[in-house]
């Protein structure tokens, strides 16, 4: 089988646009992708478009309707915040097939503001606030204490990692955000749901992120320039476990896919230089940390305390930023994640490049469950 | 519109000639405890060994967050709980009858079920709902 390569790849700078359309957010994100990819929409022979909020609305092809109806097939994804990761791997995957050379990924949302999430609805009453909340910060809240009564991670340890992910952001013009946050203002930031305050949870923005894969075939042909090699693409749904249908398992599920990643692309938690992973809440940072083998079990704590996840550490995470600051569109953040990665393994992320990075990680993992990881090297 | 009150939840029980209480189904081939109705066991998969099973009043605190913004309308803080219950099955519901600080709250507590109104409240019909609620025991 072809390995598959990301030849061009990026994302507009997150923001709020009322204004515009969902396909012509994605539009601007697929043309700029083609743009770094030197390609046009004529070479594209099938694209996968990944939005959630309009999942019934043929988003994918409204793109191309903005961009160049090439009559080519798409295939439009919903896979929760997953959605972005699984439009790249089904694209990765008709690559890996044989079916394609050249295909397009995009990930697009536009969002409103406010909380996402909420439980119950439906028949009879609203069940919010009535039997426990499934607000997201909430959900997020109480996976972290569950990390909190195994291992005594405190309320400080968790908003250091929004202190880090804001101080990245400052370095990475296309984030919403690029402020600084001390850990006094974080901590004293309106609380949402403990342990989150409101600046330990993800921006609601709309954006969006393209990438153009290829086969090895069509990577030669073009030069391989700037090109990223896919080193592994896993999905994973969640697997049973005992709480999991009350309290959603991000863990279990995100270790799931973590190993049959490292298995994939032949290396360990070790050989990464850098991980973007998904931080919709400060809370659940610190889970991911010891998903993805970053370290032990229990020394997430550690791992924040110490250093090692900073710009400049062991293991930086999130030098984008983090959908904490760089904000969070649903659909798009899985992409966008994988261009950050790529832009560090061609040595292009300026002030916050992770240097010598070689090998990335990206992770996104979407409540319901599906967890998406992707290893990408340098070529 | 009922003269009594409605479940909020289908897993809530509410006899005729008893005291409520909730339901679990549970398998007979792995014991995994489920709320709501099925057929077919997500745990092992077997497909014929699910039956209905009156679920324990008691519990112990697995997690909890306390909640200090919600959807516009609900009274905030309050207890979101994660309990485990004794002899098996894990449901999510409101921790009453405590401070709301994380502080006073601990992991592993024993709580307790207890069936009151919904809050106060009503469907479109008017229809009054009971619920549980977790309290300290």
């Amino acid at each position: 089988m072809s390995d598959v390569y990301v030849l061009g790849v990026d994302m507009i700078k997150f923001g709020r646009f009322p204004d515009r359309t969902v396909p012509n957010i994605g539009a601007e994100a697929a043309l700029m992708a083609l743009d770094d990819a030197g390609l046009t929409i004529k070479d594209m022979q099938a694209m996968y478009c990944g939005n959630l909020g309009q999942a019934n609305a043929m988003v994918g092809q409204r793109i191309l309707q903005e961009i160049g109806q090439t009559g080519i097939p798409v295939v439009n994804c919903a896979n929760a915040c997953a959605t972005g990761a699984t439009a790249f791997r089904e694209a990765w995957m008709s690559i890996k097939a044989g079916i394609y050379d050249v295909v397009l990924a995009v990930g697009v949302e536009q969002m409103g503001k406010g909380l996402l999430g909420g439980a119950g609805g439906g028949d009879g009453i609203p069940k919010e606030g009535l039997l426990g909340s499934g607000t997201m910060p909430c959900v997020f809240a109480e996976a972290g204490m569950e990390h909190s009564k195994d291992h005594g991670t405190t309320f400080e340890q968790f908003a250091k990692i929004s202190v880090k992910n804001h101080h990245h952001s400052t370095m990475n013009p296309k984030a919403m955000y690029q402020i600084e946050t001390p850990l006094d203002v974080v901590m004293n930031a309106e609380m949402i749901s403990y342990p989150n305050t409101k600046l330990m949870c993800s921006v609601n923005v709309d954006g969006s992120a393209a990438a153009v894969l290829v086969s090895e075939k069509k990577a030669k042909e073009l030069g391989m320039g700037r090109a990223v090699r896919v080193k592994a693409s896993a999905l994973a749904s969640d697997p049973y476990t005992d709480r999991d249908l009350v309290m959603p398992d991000v863990n279990a599920c995100t270790r799931l896919a973590a190993e049959q990643a490292y298995e994939m692309a032949g290396v360990g938690p070790e050989d990464i230089n850098l991980v973007e992973l998904h931080d919709c809440f400060a809370t659940a940072e610190m889970l991911h940390y010891e998903n993805l083998g970053l370290c032990k079990d229990g020394e997430a704590g550690k791992m924040i305390d110490e250093g090692h996840v900073e710009l400049g550490g062991k293991v930086p995470v999130n030098v984008s930023g983090g959908l904490l600051s760089k904000g969070h569109p649903l659909g798009a953040t899985g992409i966008a994640n994988i261009y950050e990665v790529c832009t560090h393994l061609r040595g292009e992320a300026g002030e916050r490049q992770v240097e010598g990075a070689k090998l990335g990680m990206t992770h996104v993992i979407g409540l319901g469950t599906a967890c998406g990881i992707h290893i990408l090297e340098k070529v | 519109m009922s003269e009594k009150s409605l479940p909020a939840v289908s897993y809530l029980k509410i006899p005729d000639d008893g005291d409520p209480y909730l339901e679990g189904h549970k398998c007979g081939g792995c014991g995994a405890v489920f709320l709501g109705e099925r057929t077919v066991c997500s745990k092992c998969f077997a497909r014929d060994k699910i039956s209905t099973v009156k679920l324990e009043e008691t519990g112990v605190l697995y997690s909890f967050s306390v909640v200090y913004r919600s959807f516009p309308g609900i009274d905030v803080p309050y207890v979101s709980a994660i309990v485990d219950l004794d002899g098996g099955g894990t449901v999510k519901g409101n921790l009453i009858n405590i401070e709301p600080d994380p502080e006073k709250i601990n992991f592993g507590m024993k709580v307790k079920l207890t069936y009151q109104d919904a809050l106060g409240r009503k469907d479109k019909e008017g229809n009054s709902y009971l619920s549980y609620f977790f309290e300290p025991a």
